[in-house]
């Protein structure tokens, strides 16, 4: 234990390590606060994971947590744990741009219902993390603040959306972060890092604050280094909020304790379907041989593994990149260069449509022009049936072959994508290559259900995740088979930087 | 076959409100083809008698409890804007002379 509690360890530990420290007084938030803003310092200029770092705003919670410690006061299972959030959430007074120079130097005057419950647990936030522009990408080189890079190969992609979460938990410059999954924007990134990353059942988690992307389908969620992490985190983020019309009124399932069970590396009588579609040609033989290994990691813990058909996920992707552009089209009529950001062109002659089409314009990177004019191409009359309309019967089907599944099974099991991080530059020429990413996990989000990304081993020196998919609101199964792989295979961690 | 032209990709510029240059055109409308023709994928899934999903949580009309809530001050509202006055967001004109006048 002495060379765990030494200060220049302090990031390498778990947040529950961290947690127990400061409760324990044995280490002081402002002391783990400390640690991470120095490895930030020391390592950022190369990763680039944070787009802010609060410095002032971290050290002032990290001091109120120790006083309360002084005062007495019990704390929450997070309690001083440093986290880093996603730059789509709104942070009261800290800048918001959602990777987007629509958005530059936006300091929004209220704080995400997310931020808000990260606030009331005592958790520090670090600062806001790097991420494709509006979540539209799978690589993080999409954001306008130029790319966040793996920190296992500097040369790689850290995933995307979230990329910038994912490579800060995973360049130890924080032991907690907050992701947002539309079609994989927090389990892609956790793959490709070597890291934890859950997506909530959609509303489990509150939208209230998140910048919109695609309403139907994003749903915040915890990325961390451990199983045990995320679920501590998941725990203390999610929840009804009445303040998003579309977060389910119960409470959360008790993902800390199903993590727990997990670990005991017990799962007799769980049963597990592997997608007999996303283990075919698709995946790069590494992804798979690593993928096999951990199912035999599985079965020998006791869990009867079967393989499921799921037929109509194959058009999960064309459907996704027909619906979700569809609300983004409409959402992002509200960057009108009126009430917040960017405005650009206004001479005192030029008509306001003509302002609003420079601003768009010129706040809007070439990603997201893409989906706004696909979108309105899709929801545009003569062409909704065909497309649009077509795409929300298919998730109707998507959603028919999960309900199937899970009559067989507790839980479906795939790689979390087709390959390991691919090197920055491979996929920007070719914008439907970079869709390709997100293949194996945008069927979750069309279904609203739960899905995780854990480590699973390595291919070629790089992570592989395996994914986890549950029912809609058993997001607890999907922690215990998560958490007993992670005790049978272990963590990864990357080469020093 | 092209599934969309350039001038159609010029057009749904228009509609979405973005002043794209000449040089985006020549990019975009190849761009959007390639994405256009595989998302028409959905097209081959036999689903005339299937309803559709606008949303995985079936919830409708959902309504809080009429009390009384702390909002945003009108500074905080108006502290993102652009440009602002009287306690309103200023915007530029809307309406040309001849309908003005």
């Amino acid at each position: 234990m002495s060379e765990l509690t030494g200060k220049s360890d302090l990031t390498r530990m778990t947040a529950t390590e961290i947690a127990s420290l400061v409760a324990g007084g044995e280490t002081s938030a402002v002391e783990v606060t400390q640690a991470h803003l120095d490895r930030i310092a020391a390592v950022d200029d190369r990763v680039h994971a944070f787009l802010h770092v609060d410095t002032e705003g971290a050290l002032a919670a990290a001091r109120a947590v120790d006083e309360r410690r002084a005062a007495g006061e019990e704390l929450g299972p997070l309690a001083g744990v440093p986290v880093a959030v996603k730059d789509v959430l709104a942070t009261r007074g800290v800048p918001t741009t959602v990777g987007s120079k629509i958005l530059e130097g936006w300091r929004p005057p209220y704080d995400a219902t997310i931020v808000q419950r990260l606030r009331e647990a005592g958790t520090v936030m670090l600062g806001k993390t790097n991420m494709d522009e509006f979540a539209m990408g799978s690589s993080t080189e999409y954001s306008a603040y130029g790319p966040t890079h793996n920190p296992w190969d500097l040369s790689r992609i850290p995933g995307g959306s979230g990329g910038g979460s994912a490579a800060a938990l995973a360049a130890y410059e924080a032991p907690l972060a907050i992701g947002s999954d539309t079609g994989g924007s927090i389990r892609q990134p956790g793959a490709v890092t070597g890291t934890v990353g859950a997506k909530p059942t959609y509303g489990g988690t509150s939208r209230y604050g998140l910048v919109a992307f695609s309403s139907s389908l994003d749903t915040p969620g915890p990325c961390a280094r451990t199983v045990l992490d995320a679920a501590l985190l998941h725990q203390v983020i999610g929840g009804h909020d009445p303040r998003d019309s579309t977060s389910i009124p119960q409470p959360v399932p008790d993902v800390v304790a199903a993590a727990k069970l997990g670990a005991t590396g017990d799962l007799t009588g769980v049963r597990l379907g592997i997608v007999s579609e996303f283990v075919g040609e698709g995946a790069e033989p590494g992804v798979m041989a690593a993928f096999r290994e951990s199912v035999d990691a599985l079965t020998k813990m006791g869990a009867e593994v079967v393989e499921v058909s799921c037929p109509t996920f194959a058009y999960a992707l064309p459907a996704y990149y027909l619906i979700a552009p569809s609300e983004c089209s409409s959402n992002l009529a509200r960057f009108d260069g009126v009430r917040f950001g960017l405005r650009v062109g206004d001479d005192g002659n030029r008509s306001l449509e003509e302002v609003m089409s420079l601003t768009r314009e010129a706040g809007f990177g070439p990603e997201v022009k893409r989906r706004i004019m696909i979108g309105t191409y899709a929801l545009s009359s003569g062409y909704y049936d065909a497309y649009y309309g077509q795409a929300q019967k298919v998730r109707t089907l998507i959603t028919r072959d999960f309900t199937a599944a899970f009559e067989r099974v507790d839980a479906l099991i795939s790689p979390t994508t087709p390959s390991v991080a691919f090197p920055m530059g491979a996929r920007t020429a070719d914008p439907y290559q970079m869709y390709l990413a997100d293949l194996y996990t945008i069927p979750t989000n069309l279904y609203g259900g739960p899905g995780i990304s854990v480590p699973c081993g390595l291919s070629e020196g790089l992570p592989v995740g395996l994914q986890v998919m549950a029912p809609t609101m058993a997001d607890d199964r999907m922690y215990r088979v998560a958490a007993a792989l992670e005790s049978a295979v272990g963590t990864f961690t990357p080469p020093a930087l | 076959m092209a599934a969309i032209s350039r001038e159609e990709v010029a057009h749904l510029a228009r509609l979405s409100r973005l002043a794209v240059t000449e040089e985006e055109l020549d990019t975009f409308a190849g761009q959007l083809d390639v994405i256009l023709q595989a998302v028409a994928q959905v097209g081959e899934v036999a689903a005339a008698d299937i309803p559709p999903t606008s949303h995985s949580v079936p919830l409708t009309n959902i309504f809080r409890e009429d009390v009384v809530t702390p909002c945003l001050t009108p500074e905080e509202a108006l502290s993102g804007a652009p440009d602002a006055e009287d306690q309103r967001f200023r915007v530029p004109r809307i309406l040309t002379e001849d309908v003005a006048s």
